[in-house]
């Protein structure tokens, strides 16, 4: 029965998959946004109750749908794994996910493509759900493409946009090099293993040499680095924001790039087994909190700062990850989700307040206007720039924590530069877009209004769990949270360091100082003295223009490897229009006139000599043709003499002896 | 005691007679009573053989074979009435279109 109930998980937003993508033109676009929202409210129960099972049990099973498909050493199980790791994802995928739909019907209310938009959102719920559900490497393969393409769809919802097309395109090219580099990794683990189970390859990873593993864990990072978004391949993610803002808060903030922090944590055995890739995740983690903060610096797109901020927490998970703080990173998935979520969803709610607005520059003063939207984001806010006690603090304080204790005091100064600057690029937009003046357009300034409550209602319930969701990891190292992940998510192999409270306390009031550092030159540049921010820009106008213009890396990339591949592109263009393709005429032309020729030997030899050959069978006929006269007493006659003839030489044949 | 081989020769001697009647005679009625001996004939060695091998076996085929040739002198008539009546024909040499 409970099987069932994992089975329907995924199946139920399947269903609206079908219904609303095969009928919905029939029906009008409430209906389907009606079907949408509880396929996902009742993939959400099913997932609680199979949730709160896996808490009162605290063990993993599996589920097998069917036998997909085998043939030699290969066989696929369409199955489920539900342990601790999946419960907690399936909560945050489905939970988030049934709130942005919530939220969608209101934001996208009126527009052209509702319908297509919640197919392509439910197709999305569907793959994410395979993704972490899946108990084998080509189910979270799946899942993992399945994402990818929906995060395609709906960057290009607004596909009569150039810039969305444009991204939409670049999100799927970048992602390819991660998939090619997490399909290599898929070979590797079955050449080694000869299976794709999880339980299976993880049980047996001590067989491994640490080459292969190593090998492995780099294949699986290079997937990861993709999906996530980390350096050096996170330039698709700020561009992701053209498409609508419900799908940046669940895609690219809270379910999606988290994807390559779950396959991390997955697969953290082989990591374990890997002190090089480990160190790879851990740098690649740092370096990206800390660039992609800077770069949220100066950026004056509400969704583009927002957009580096994720990449920069994304970063932290990888940091937790590559110092072997699994739970730290699922814990900061988890709160980052949440207040991601709720600060894409009121950046959207401020948006749609300002009739589509997003350039900070032409924001401001809007506290007083569109006053639940202020507080849900200023939560959003402190959450994520480390206030204790919300969400945000503890998960971040761990990581750092975990790096500090481990020795990595490189990687925590670059976990605490980065946490300073996001606290400060956090709060440089909440006061950019509430705070000062106004700088909204007049004809705009009209028509300001409070988003409805089925935009505000969401809202609220995640700033409730931005403000309280970090409770599930306190204390630290102790919480529930850890408890219950013990067993999928702590480091093999690794004894953990005793550390005293006070060292703890002491990193925590670190924390905490950074965080109000960052808030207090904010609250300086942004409030008090507005005309800083302008100072320190011209004062080093190269530093600024390099941020503005995120370390040029777009560009660089394009003179490097776009350019690069274009002329190469270009080259076989031409190597095939001017030897293959005269090659092929060649043989075209050939096969023309030999065609010709075959056709003249056929007519004139081949059917001549058949002609003579089917009259002179003709005149052969014509002389046995006298034996069939019609007559049916002929006929009889004719039976009679051979069915004699045939028993003489059955007789002659038994007896050996002629009878006549 | 009649020897088994007198029955048989008069069921030879009957067979054959048929045959030769199906095979030369002309009239559509001649052709189907010259089957009809043919299938006595058959009896006759049937009850013969079931007689002298002391198993009824022999007799029960016979009675098929009368039932048999009950339904075939049936159907034959009827084929023949419509033969009849479409083409007026009351030969068999009429009826040559089984040819090329």
């Amino acid at each position: 029965m409970s099987d069932f109930i994992v089975i329907l998980i995924p199946v139920f937003p399947l269903l609206a998959v079908l219904i609303n993508g095969l009928l919905g033109h029939r029906y009008s676009p409430e209906l389907a946004g009606k079907i949408a929202l509880s396929s996902v409210g009742l993939s959400f129960l099913c997932a609680l109750t199979v949730f709160t099972s896996t808490v009162s049990s605290g063990t993993a099973r599996e589920v097998i749908a069917y036998s997909w498909f085998f043939g030699g050493d290969l066989h696929v199980n369409l199955g489920f794994l539900i342990d601790p790791l999946t419960g907690i994802m399936l909560m945050v995928v489905t939970g988030v996910g049934f709130l942005i739909h919530v939220y969608s019907v209101g934001y996208m209310h009126g527009e052209e493509g509702f319908t297509r938009f919640f197919v392509y959102m439910n197709l999305f719920m569907v793959s994410m759900l395979l993704l972490v559900m899946g108990n084998n490497f080509l189910v979270l393969f799946i899942g993992w493409e399945g994402v990818g393409l929906c995060s395609y769809l709906l960057i290009g919802y607004y596909f009569s946009k150039v810039s969305a097309a444009k991204a939409a395109t670049k999100a799927f090219v970048v992602n390819r090099i991660g998939d090619a580099g997490f399909l290599l990794a898929i070979f590797l683990v079955f050449v080694n293993f000869k299976t794709l189970d999880y339980t299976k390859v993880l049980a047996n990873v001590g067989q491994l040499s640490t080459e292969m593993a190593t090998a492995i864990a780099l294949c699986l990072l290079v997937g990861a680095v993709g999906k996530s978004a980390q350096l050096p391949l996170y330039i698709w993610l700020p561009d992701a924001m053209e498409g609508p803002t419900p799908v940046s808060a669940l895609i690219h903030a809270a379910t999606m790039v988290t994807a390559g922090v779950y396959m991390v944590v997955r697969t953290h055995v082989l990591f374990d087994m890997a002190p090089i890739a480990m160190g790879t995740v851990a740098v690649i983690g740092g370096a990206t909190a800390l660039f992609a903060a800077t770069i949220g610096l100066v950026q004056t797109d509400i969704k583009r700062v927002l957009a580096y901020s994720t990449v920069s927490q994304l970063g932290y998970m990888f940091l937790a990850c590559g110092v072997g703080a699994y739970v730290a990173a699922i814990f900061h998935l988890v709160t980052h989700a949440f207040f991601k979520a709720l600060l894409f969803l009121s950046a959207g709610s401020v948006i749609h307040a300002l009739g589509g607005e997003q350039d900070l520059r032409k924001m401001g003063g809007l506290a007083k206007k569109i006053p639940i939207t202020y507080k849900v984001f200023l939560i959003g806010t402190l959450a994520i720039a480390g206030i204790p006690p919300l969400a945000g603090f503890w998960s971040k304080d761990e990581i750092m924590a975990h790096a500090f204790v481990n020795h990595h005091y490189g990687l925590y100064a670059m976990a605490a530069i980065g946490a300073f600057l996001t606290s400060f690029y956090m709060f440089r937009l909440t006061y950019l877009t509430f705070f000062g003046t106004s700088r909204v357009e007049p004809e705009v300034e009209h028509h300001i209004h409070e988003s409805p409550s089925k935009m505000t209602v969401p809202l609220m319930i995640l700033a409730g769990l931005a403000l309280l969701g970090g409770f599930i990891g306190v204390p630290p190292e102790h919480g529930w949270l850890h408890g219950f992940l013990a067993g999928v998510a702590i480091p093999i192999g690794v004894v953990p360091h005793e550390v005293s409270a006070g060292t703890l306390l002491g990193l925590m009031g670190v924390a905490v100082g950074i965080a109000l550092a960052g808030w207090g030159l904010a609250h300086y540049m942004y409030s008090l003295h507005t005309k800083a921010a302008d100072e320190w820009a011209e004062r080093s106008p190269a530093v600024y223009r390099t941020l503005l213009n995120k370390y040029y890396v777009d560009e660089i990339y394009d003179v490097i490897f776009v350019e690069s591949f274009k002329k190469i592109g270009r080259a076989w263009d031409w190597f095939d229009q001017n030897v293959i393709d005269r090659v092929v005429r060649g043989i075209g032309h050939g096969a023309d006139s030999s065609g010709a020729g075959i056709t003249w030997t056929e007519k004139h030899v081949i059917y001549a000599g058949l002609n003579v050959v089917g009259y002179a069978n003709h005149l052969l006929a014509w002389s046995w043709r006298k034996l069939q006269t019609g007559l049916v007493n002929h006929y009889a006659a004719v039976i009679v003499i051979g069915l004699f003839i045939l028993v003489h030489f059955v007789l002659v044949w038994l007896t050996g002896k002629s009878v006549l | 005691m009649i020897p088994l081989s007198a029955y048989v020769a008069l069921s030879a001697i009957l067979f054959i007679t048929g045959l030769l009647g199906v095979l030369i005679r002309r009239n559509f009625i001649i052709v189907l009573m010259s089957v009809e001996i043919m299938l006595n004939a058959a009896n006759i060695n049937l009850v013969a053989f079931s007689h002298y091998l002391e198993s009824m076996a022999g007799q029960m085929a016979a009675l098929f074979v009368i039932a048999i040739a009950a339904g075939e002198a049936a159907v034959g008539l009827a084929i023949i009435i419509v033969v009849f009546r479409g083409k007026i024909a009351t030969n068999v040499d009429q009826i040559n279109l089984l040819k090329w």
